[in-house]
Parts: structure tokens; sequence; C-alpha cells
């Protein structure tokens, strides 16, 4: 490369077909371009083809979990927008609040479900135990969200709990830094920092199960190629 | 080829199996619109629990023998928060160990609660405007030995087993108790007025989002458990994982409850610390499953799975 770079594609090495695979460029963007095309190809985020047996009513709970998150988000964005009073003194308010409230029990109704699916399907197999680690850190995740989401009501509910649970907190030595009974950093991280790194999770388990794809059934068990290839349409 | 295909073949994992047309956007966006008209309909017919805040005025009001035997036993050092420990106080009432495993002393205080001081004394100290009787009572006070408001508060302490409410006013047998029944009589009025519930806030900073003292304050008294026991919330209620009315709670704190009602649990005087430790050890359990053996070959001994692929199994062996 000359000491004044490349002059747009007159000059220097030709970009690659299509220019999506950044074959044989260097530098940090092309290497992750490259893994992205590699790993995430668009025909593996929006699928449009499935095995069979993804008909199982047992993979509608993992979509479901992400619909009533949907909506505990966007009710949550109105409650913050509108101020942490607002749904004790409006009826309005209070029926944002309870579309959060009841949209928090399906997502953790659905996930529960999608968690023991997975784990009767022994979701972890052939290559997927990261997929589950992942999934079983945004549960826990999850729990704290809505512990810190319990605390911030500011009713008797959030008063007692805090009482109770600075107890055991404070027994493992956080209680100073994960203070319970203090509302304004219990709101900062219920209403910012945990619904970020809940969605970034959730994209990150999303990123794994489609790039990987659904495991093969428990009894059916995947078989390394050995030359013979079956006809059964799946994609290459 | 592509150099950088990955490892991954996924055409190849999938051999042998039957493909057949997905629609991952419509099925989104029904499962999307579906949770939301339940919800719309959960929260249209139940609502949601929103049972109002306690208040310190409150207290005072509905239960003023309480407030003030509660007040009385801050000022003399004596309450669960007065004798907490870290992070409250360096006291070693409620600090909580696994043998030489300490981790709530190791942290220390960070959120510093002078019971004495910032419950009763300051903000009595803050109201003495206009009231010459009790600001010559919180100099006598303040100005007597150790040893003399020892026994000033002992001797109060005793006589308020069997205060009466006389004329609104907390009223206990004629005794030495010094400037302390002026302190509480002040301290209660100041308390039915919500001034006490403000004070408690208080800080150099203009605004307040900080209720740690409030809550501590309340939880050393007999009324706010009183309120929790009316709501099923107590701990031998599952009141961790329960909510106010008849509303679903947390109820994916189910086992973290459970080990409270269990010995040894439930009667250890670390309870919390042996919980939280179980707990986690149980959390790294269920994070570590695709690597434990025996907890990871379950779901072949029992065969679940073939209810969930039922299908899947009846076209193989067709």
């Amino acid at each position: 490369m000359s000491e004044a770079g490349d002059l747009g594609s007159g000059g220097g090495a030709p970009l690659p077909a299509g220019g999506s695979t950044a074959e044989g460029e260097p530098g940090w963007t092309a290497a992750l371009r490259r893994r992205l095309d590699g790993r995430l190809p668009l025909e593996e985020v929006l699928p449009t083809r499935q095995p069979a047996f993804v008909g199982s009513w047992v993979y509608v709970f993992g979509v479901v979990t992400i619909a009533a998150l949907v909506w505990v988000l966007v009710s949550g964005c109105v409650l913050a927008i509108m101020g942490s009073a607002w749904w004790h003194t409006s009826n309005l308010g209070h029926f944002f609040n309870s579309i959060h409230f009841w949209s928090v029990q399906m997502f953790f109704i659905f996930m529960v479900l999608h968690l023991w699916g997975q784990y009767w399907g022994a979701g972890w197999r052939d290559g997927r135990a990261k997929t589950w680690m992942v999934g079983v850190v945004l549960f826990l995740v999850s729990i704290v969200t809505a512990f810190t989401g319990y605390l911030v009501q500011q009713n008797f509910d959030s008063q007692w709990i805090a009482v109770n649970a600075k107890d055991a907190i404070n027994s493992t030595g956080l209680g100073g830094f994960f203070n319970v009974l203090n509302f304004g950093q219990m709101y900062g991280i219920h209403v910012m920092l945990f619904p970020i790194a809940l969605t970034l999770l959730v994209v990150l388990h999303i990123v794994q199960v489609r790039s990987r794809g659904v495991v093969r059934p428990l009894g059916d068990p995947y078989v390394p190629d050995t030359g013979e290839r079956a006809s059964t349409g799946a994609p290459r | 080829m592509n150099a950088h295909r990955p490892k991954f073949d996924k055409a190849d994992y999938y051999r042998g199996v039957r493909m057949t047309p997905y629609d991952l956007i419509k099925e989104i966006s029904i499962a999307t619109v579906g949770i939301l008209v339940v919800v719309l309909i959960l929260s249209a017919i139940l609502s949601s629990p929103d049972v109002p805040s306690a208040t310190i005025q409150a207290w005072a009001k509905s239960d003023p023998v309480d407030f003030v035997t509660t007040a009385a036993s801050e000022l003399s050092g004596q309450t669960t928060t007065a004798q907490y420990g870290p992070p409250y106080t360096t006291g070693s009432g409620s600090v909580q160990s696994i043998g030489p495993i300490e981790p709530q002393v190791w942290a220390g205080v960070h959120v510093a609660v002078n019971a004495p001081l910032d419950f009763v004394l300051q903000p009595l100290s803050q109201a003495t405007v206009g009231d010459q009787t009790l600001a010559s009572a919180l100099t006598t006070f303040n100005d007597a030995s150790a040893t003399q408001q020892g026994k000033w508060l002992a001797a109060y302490d005793q006589a308020l087993g069997s205060a009466q409410l006389v004329s609104n006013e907390v009223s206990v047998p004629r005794g030495d108790y010094g400037p302390v029944p002026v302190l509480m009589s002040r301290l209660l009025t100041l308390a039915r007025s919500g001034g006490l519930d403000a004070l408690l806030l208080t800080s150099d900073h203009f605004y307040q989002t900080d209720y740690s003292r409030p809550l501590l304050f309340l939880s050393d008294g007999g009324y706010f458990e009183g309120l929790a026991q009316a709501q099923d919330l107590t701990g031998s209620q599952w009141g961790m994982m329960n909510e106010t009315g008849r509303y679903p709670g947390q109820a994916w704190l189910w086992l973290y409850t459970l080990w409270y009602q269990i010995p040894p649990f439930s009667t250890a005087s670390n309870a919390d610390l042996l919980v939280v430790a179980v707990m986690t050890l149980l959390s790294l359990g269920l994070l570590l499953v695709p690597f434990i053996p025996g907890l990871r070959d379950i779901p072949r001994w029992i065969p679940v799975h073939k209810l969930i692929w039922r299908e899947h199994y009846r076209s193989m062996t067709k």
C-alpha cells in the first residue's frame, strides 16, 4: 500500500466480489465483517425453512418470552418518561403499571417454560453449551432486574422487600455498594443498566441460536458427514 | 471456496432431517400481538397492586406507644439498627459469617447510621425554633454523662412497659427520667405532623432519593411488621415471593424463599448468608449443566423429549 493509500477502486487491491466478505483485507473492521459474514449470513438471521421438528410447541416459549419482553420494555419506557410517581396519581398511569406488571409475569412464565423445555431437550448438545449458559445468565439477570423493579414501586411492598432483602445483601458485603434502601440508586439501575444488559444478552442469545440452529432431537443424533448426502432439502 | 467459512456446517448437521417452510417474522408478530391482548385483558380486569407506603407520620398516629418505645430504644442504642454492624455501624448485632468467612465485616461501613443522633437528637435539634422547653431538654440531655443518660433511658424504657395513652399523649408512671419524656413527647409531635419523615431524609443536598434512614427507623418498630403480617408478607409466610393483596409476586424466588422455611436455615443466625451461598452454588450448577455428568444425562433417562418431539419420532418410525 502506498503512503497516500488507495485511490478508491482505481488503485490498490480490488474489492471482493459483492463487497461482503472483506476477503484478504487487513484490519479489525475487515476481520469483524468476515466473522459476521461467516457466522451470521442473512439467510440464518431470517430463515424461511427450518427442520420439521421445530413445529413442536416447546419452540413457541422462547418467541413468546421475547414478545412479553417487548411489552415490558415499552410499558417501562412510558412509566420512566412520565416519572416514578405518575402511576400512583393517574388512572392511565396505573393502567400502564398494570401492563408492566402483567408483562413481567408473562415474561417469567414463558422464560421458565422455555428453560425447562431446553433442559428436557438437552438443548446444550452439539456445541450449544454457550447458548445454554447465556440463557441461564439471562434468567439470573432477569430475576435481579425484576427485583429492582419491585424495590422502586414506591409503595408498601417495595418498602417491605427492601427492608427484608437488605439483610441478605448486607451479609455478602455488597450492601454498602448495592443499597436496596436507596431509591435513587435502585431506580437508575432498574430503568437503565439492567434493561440495557438484558437487551444485549437477548440479542446475543438470539444470534447464538440463529447461527447454530436448533439442536437435533434426542435419539436422532448428528452423525458426521461421510460423503453420503441425504436429499431432504437441507440448505447448503 | 470461502476460506472463512464457519467450521459448523448447518446443512450437514441437519442431514436426514425434513425441512419445512418457516415464517419467523409472522411468528414473532403473532406472539407479540397475542401477548399484548392477554396483558391488556389482565390489566383491565385485575389491575395491579399498590398498597400505599407506610409513613412515620401514620405510625406515630396509629401506634404512638410503639413509636415512642422504638424512639427511646434508638436513643439508648438498643435497636436492631443501632447495633447492626456493617454497612451501617461498627457493631456486630446483625453480622453474619460462615466460619472465618465474614464478607460483611470485610466490606466495612459504607452507609453510616448513628441511631441516637440521626433518628432522635438531630431531628429534634432542628425543631427547637420557638420551643424553649425542647431546647432546654436537649441541652440537659447532651450535657449529661453517658452514665446518667443510660440511667434515665433505662428507667424510661422500663416505665414504657406500662405506658398509657392519656389525652393523646404517651403517659408513664412517675420516675426519674430526666429530660427524656420531653424529648419523646416532642419527637411524637414532630412525627405526627409529618415533619420527621422529611427530617430523616435531610442531608447536605437539596434533592433526596436515599430512604435508608427512614426505612431503618420504621423497621425497628413493631408497627411496620404488623402491616406486613396483615398482608402475609413476613418471612415465615414466604414473604419475599409474595405481593400485597391477592396478586402474584416474585414467584420465581420460590426456591430462594423455600430455604428459609426449613432447618437448618430456619433456625440459623446466619441464615441469609447460608441461603445466598446455597443459591449461588445452585445457580452455578444450572449454568454449568452441560458439563456436569449425571445432571446433563437426566433428559436422556427421563424421556420427556419423547413428548416434545413426538411427531418427529413418529415420522422416523414410518
